[in-house]
């Protein structure tokens, strides 16, 4: 898969201060890129250099094979940023915020009026954003950036201080930009809002990716005792399980979760169940979720020298 | 540079101030006082006293002006050439120091302003140069002074025109150098001041800030033209063309080195948070 977004050992900073430091980062094209991390992890500053609103101090940035230093323009036309707060006009209604941004990226304006369907702003268009709520603010900056249709969506944080119905809007867009192929970078450190919807999870801190990998991949690597749910025709055949070779724990909660010692020894425990004639019913990875990921993934980080 | 994007930038800009009654109020008060209440109360006074003491010293006074203005001076009496040196002379440097005060104002808030509301990184994320930016940003603040002094330079042309033209045989103004200092003397004195001033506005953290600057920028340039707009009404032609070319050349090359002052990191109002 071609390669949208791709920095090698780029370092930025700020002073004293280094917010992106000898940063590598991979994003695949029409791939959805969730960069997890605490603020100060350098998640906006990993945004704000892929469009060339930053300049680096060092290492090398290409975004759809340009350099966004050289070619900032070219690249700024092809991307679309949402901030944490809606840069947006207050004194101008939302249909005027819609125009300018129009006029900029060279957009019609025959996209306005289905951009704002698409996000229900439609109705307030007429009003000054200074009206609108938080929820309504970030709805215009979502319609903002589809306008010109863009071939790289960088979110920073959208949905902070959003309500559901909101947050729903973004992950819709997400996951619909993503089928028609369009590339997606999502900064956060809402866990929940990124679970499910990454092909690729990127844990950033201190200015660097410091893991990156599918969910189920990292789920792989870092989640140490595994999780299955098992049930069984006889439930009572399954007592005694905690004391196979290949399971660390088990807990019975209707069914039984099973702790094992590593998720290649499944079909171990399965074939040894099936040949004392126990008939299971239910076989199921317990997947972690990318919470518990991220706090593995930590826990492992802290370990390392 | 693409002019249809710098004329984006600017009207946006126009269409913000002009929704914002709390900036362009106070602008027109200001426009006002110079134009309409300060002359009308002055030339009031001249025009209508009987006070034989004030019109001699009126004529007194006129008899220590310079040759040539005593010269170009219209009127029988004294009384009328108080009230046409009044109207052609003395009240000229408001035709300079209404636009800049103007246009100082709302450009210091230009750049510095983006950044407080927060557009500043919508600006930085998208497809304009920076030089589209700027001069977008520069044509929206010269705009605001012009329409100001182009309003009170037509109501003070009606004003003066009534209240001295029966005095001195009829409508005189506006004479030839204030045709010159409208056009070709004004301009570059703004757009000079206006460079620096968003100069400024790029470089600080908030408007305030950016306002005290740029009271301390204007204020000599406006202390120049001031003394420069008087100056040209005593010798139009000559002065004025000469000096108008000599602040056209200072007024570019400000406006270059303005434009590579200002840059996408002082629009996100340097660096980042995360």
């Amino acid at each position: 898969m071609p390669t949208a977004i791709e920095f090698s050992h780029v370092t930025r900073r700020f002073g004293n201060i280094t917010a992106v430091d000898d940063l590598n980062l991979t994003v695949p094209e029409g791939s959805i890129t969730v960069l997890l991390g605490p603020n100060g992890a350098g998640k906006t500053t990993t945004v704000r250099l892929t469009t060339g609103a930053l300049r680096s101090d060092g290492g090398e940035i290409r975004v759809l094979g340009k350099d966004p230093a050289k070619d900032g323009d070219w690249v700024r036309a092809r991307t679309a940023v949402v901030p944490p707060k809606p840069a947006l006009y207050d004194r101008l209604t939302g249909q005027e915020n819609l125009e300018y941004t129009a006029a900029i990226f060279d957009a019609d304006n025959s996209a306005i009026l289905p951009a704002a369907r698409r996000f229900g702003i439609d109705h307030a268009l007429d009003l000054n954003v200074g009206g609108y709520s938080t929820g309504m603010r970030t709805r215009l900056a979502l319609a903002r950036s589809v306008l010109h249709d863009p071939q790289i969506l960088l979110l920073d944080e959208p949905t902070a201080g959003l309500d559901p119905e909101s947050a729903r809007a973004v992950l819709n867009l997400i996951r619909e930009l993503a089928g028609r192929g369009r590339t997606i970078v999502l900064c956060t450190h809402l866990l929940h809002e990124a679970e499910g919807v990454a092909d690729q999870v990127v844990l950033m801190g201190a200015g660097r990716a410091q893991i990156a990998g599918s969910q189920s991949q990292l789920a792989h690597q870092y989640v140490t005792n595994p999780s299955v749910i098992l049930d069984a025709e006889d439930r009572s055949a399954l007592a005694g399980i905690e004391g196979h070779e290949h399971v660390v724990s088990a807990e019975w909660n209707g069914s039984v979760h099973v702790r094992l010692t590593h998720l290649d020894r499944l079909p171990d425990l399965v074939a040894d169940l099936v040949a004392r004639g126990v008939r299971l019913t239910r076989v199921q990875p317990d997947n972690p979720t990318l919470e518990t990921l991220y706090f593995e993934m930590q826990r492992s980080l802290r370990r390392q020298p | 540079m693409r002019w249809d994007k710098v004329m984006t930038v600017a009207r946006i800009d126009l269409r913000v101030l002009f929704k914002s009654k709390d900036y362009w109020v106070p602008m027109g008060f200001l426009a006002a006082v110079f134009f309409v209440f300060i002359p009308l109360g002055l030339l009031t006074v001249v025009t209508s006293t009987n006070s034989s003491d004030l019109i001699n010293k009126i004529g007194e006074v006129l008899q220590t002006l310079p040759g040539p203005i005593q010269q170009n001076v219209v009127g029988a009496t004294p009384q009328a050439q108080g009230a046409y040196m009044l109207a052609v002379y003395l009240l000229a440097p408001i035709a300079i120091v209404v636009p800049l005060t103007i246009s100082s104002a709302v450009g210091a808030h230009a750049i510095v302003g983006e950044r407080e509301r927060g557009t500043g990184e919508f600006l930085a994320h998208s497809p304009l140069t920076i030089r589209e930016i700027f001069f977008g940003k520069m044509l929206a603040s010269v705009v605001p002074g012009f329409i100001a002094t182009g309003m009170g330079f037509f109501v003070y042309s009606l004003l003066v025109n009534a209240k001295v033209g029966p005095l001195v045989g009829g409508w005189f103004f506006p004479t030839a150098g204030w045709w010159i200092l409208i056009f070709w003397v004004v301009p570059p004195f703004i757009a000079l001041a206006l460079s620096v001033i968003l100069w400024v506005s790029s470089k600080v953290r908030s408007t305030a800030a950016a306002q005290q600057a740029a009271t301390l920028v204007s204020l000599p340039v406006i202390m120049a033209a001031y003394g420069v707009s008087s100056g040209l009404l005593i010798d139009p032609v000559i002065a004025a063309l000469a000096i108008g070319a000599v602040a056209w050349i200072l007024a570019i090359l400000g406006l270059v080195s303005g434009s590579r002052a200002l840059n996408r990191e002082s629009l996100l109002g340097f660096g980042g948070d995360g």
